[in-house]
């Protein structure tokens, strides 16, 4: 399968007035055509850095990004147009990606224009189509975003993004703000998409019993790093790190088929510390309940613990 | 029973196809405050009477140097509504069109202004924490920094007196105000996602600038411009008060009630009426403002 994108060692550190925010330390991953990437952690563990590295908002502090064999671990704007027009994202808040003072035909407009996607006459049949595909009639052209509801706003975000036909998108938390009848909506659609079209998405969440439906793998981000990466079923089947292991267990389960399959009870102690003071050694050990003499000396590496599945952690 | 229930869901309905369209949505609002709605009854009967001032002016010729010592200093009456000055003219008709030269002044300052001053605070506030940001804004800081009235004064008398000095020093004056203005909302609004995802998409720093983050900044400015019209006008006034306007014999609010001051008390109306006009123009802008205002926040919310 042709590989889409690499990640490698992926370091991003901000200075500030506190010191040095260590907002990304350690991420490498990959993500082949067709295939979904869910990034998962919980707020301040490093995941939208990534996305946003990607994306090229921001610049890596090391480490490399390669797209399709290059590199393009730079600033958006020394980026060629060709690499913009294959990368996507949909931000979290659709009430803020789309203008208010333009209409949706007009914000779909814009990337078919800039990468000349089709001749003058054409763009309003690529548009209905672009509406069609995300399921909207097509009388939403004329529509201002201030009269679309937060799951159709989310809808015309993602027709944009497809608007380029692009390879890749990045799916920063999506469906987040919206409510869960909707999310199915979003979901579903992104799916069908995906195979439509043999799209690899890099899907940033929080809610991790979201990926069970939507991820091909999942990676668990961790103080900015990764700390644990596996096929889907193998990750909730078979989680091994301490990290995991508490955040599987802390999904509410409703029937007593998903409780057998849930790890047995951790429970969660204490919250993600600040990325100003990362903790020695490994930096989950704080709230670890297996932890070793080892665990707050050194940092443990990365290792396949069988085919596909890794974990960074000294039991394994 | 049916029927009257019928009937009310009706007018119901037709009430709200009233309100329907975006304008007819609009006056609804605007109209609720009814200062606003006096606000624009006085700017339209000010922007009138200086369009039509040669067909509504009792006497038209009396607008330029024209003298009847026969007809000097008289009082208000049916002849002459605002009395006459010492040179027998009439100052009702030297009013009107001396709104002409108040509303040039004050559409040829905004012209100026506004274009200037909202670039710079774009592109100022696109580019935050660059050295165009620094250069631009403390430019700007460097022209709010002196008083606004003697920067003016300094300049038109450097310059030669005219309409024409007059608004170029007030330009000079007033253009930081909008940078400011624009640079607080260009900002916050480059932070938003739309633009974000503009300049991923690859789109153009002039795209950026005017097709996404301008349009959200046009209500604000749009009101600040009402209002500006007023101070504008005002500021020209006192200019042309200090003989630093339109020159004589040209009629100007300004001058008229410079000129008329000095006859004060006995011949009253020379200083008074002109300075009603000039409160009269920096009223209704204001209430226009306002409301104005008022309806673009009612708007987003």
């Amino acid at each position: 399968m042709e590989e889409l994108l690499k990640v490698e060692q992926l370091k991003k550190h901000f200075v500030t007035s506190r010191g040095i925010v260590q907002a990304v330390s350690e991420a490498t991953f990959s993500i082949t055509a067709g295939e979904t990437l869910g990034l998962v952690g919980e707020s301040g563990s490093g995941k939208s850095t990534v996305a946003y590295m990607v994306m090229g908002l921001y610049q890596p502090t090391d480490g490399n990004i390669r797209f399709k064999d290059k590199n393009i671990g730079k600033y958006h704007q020394k980026r060629p147009l060709e690499l913009k027009k294959e990368l996507q994202i949909v931000f979290q808040d659709p009430g803020s990606s789309l203008n208010p003072r333009r209409s949706v035909g007009k914000i779909l407009e814009l990337p078919l224009k800039i990468h000349r996607i089709d001749s003058q006459f054409n763009l309003r049949k690529r548009i209905l189509d672009l509406l069609d595909m995300v399921g909207l009639p097509k009388e939403y052209e004329t529509k201002y975003p201030s009269s679309l509801g937060g799951g159709e706003k989310q809808m015309v975000a993602i027709a944009r993004a497809l608007s380029t036909d692009p390879s890749l998108i990045v799916l920063d938390e999506p469906t987040s703000a919206l409510d869960v009848s909707i999310q199915a909506k979003i979901i579903n659609t992104l799916i069908r998409i995906q195979k439509e079209r043999n799209l690899g998405y890099l899907f940033i969440t929080h809610d991790l019993s979201l990926m069970r439906n939507i991820a091909h793998r999942v990676a668990i981000m961790y103080l900015g790093r990764i700390v644990e990466q596996a096929l889907t079923k193998d990750f909730f089947e078979t989680p091994l790190h301490p990290y995991t292991q508490m955040l599987l267990a802390s999904i509410p389960v409703v029937s007593e088929e998903e409780e057998k399959i849930k790890p047995e009870r951790i429970t969660s102690v204490g919250e993600i510390p600040s990325p100003v003071n990362i903790p020695p050694g490994c930096v989950f050990h704080p709230r670890c309940p297996k932890k070793m003499d080892i665990c707050s000396q050194e940092e443990p590496t990365m290792v396949e613990y069988k085919p596909g599945h890794f974990v960074r952690c000294y039991l394994y | 029973m049916n029927g009257v229930l019928e009937e009310t869901l009706t007018t119901i309905d037709d009430k709200r196809d009233d309100h329907r369209t975006r304008a007819g949505r609009w006056w609804y609002q605007f109209s609720k405050n009814p200062l606003s709605v006096v606000g624009l009854a006085i700017v339209i009967f000010v922007v009138c009477s200086a369009i039509f001032a040669p067909w509504i002016a009792p006497y038209p010729e009396h607008a330029g140097p024209y003298v009847n010592y026969g007809e000097a200093n008289q009082s208000p009456s049916t002849n002459h509504l605002f009395g006459t000055d010492v040179f027998g003219r009439d100052i009702l008709s030297r009013v009107f069109f001396a709104f002409r030269s108040a509303l040039l002044m004050g559409i040829v300052v905004l012209a100026i202004v506004v274009p200037i001053g909202v670039t710079l605070g774009l592109i100022a506030g696109y580019f935050k924490n660059t050295w165009i940001d620094t250069v631009v804004m403390r430019i700007t800081d460097i022209f709010l920094s002196v008083p606004p009235l003697i920067l003016a004064l300094a300049i038109t008398s450097v310059l030669e007196p005219n309409l024409t000095n007059a608004m170029i020093a007030v330009s000079v004056m007033w253009w930081p105000w909008y940078t400011r203005l624009v640079y607080g909302m260009a900002t916050s609004i480059r932070n938003e996602y739309f633009v974000q995802s503009a300049e991923l998409l690859g789109a153009s720093k002039f795209h950026i600038l005017f097709r996404e983050i301008l349009p959200n900044c046009l209500s604000t400015i749009l009101t600040k411009m009402t209002l500006d019209m007023g101070w504008v006008i005002l500021i020209g006034a006192s200019l042309s008060f200090v003989g630093l306007g339109e020159q004589p014999p040209k009629p100007s609010l300004g001058t008229m009630v410079s000129d008329g001051a000095r006859y004060l008390p006995e011949y009253w109306w020379m200083a008074v009426f002109p300075g009603l006009a000039i409160m009269l123009i920096v009223l209704g802008f204001n209430l226009l403002g306002d409301g104005i205002g008022d309806l673009f926040s009612m708007e987003e919310s």
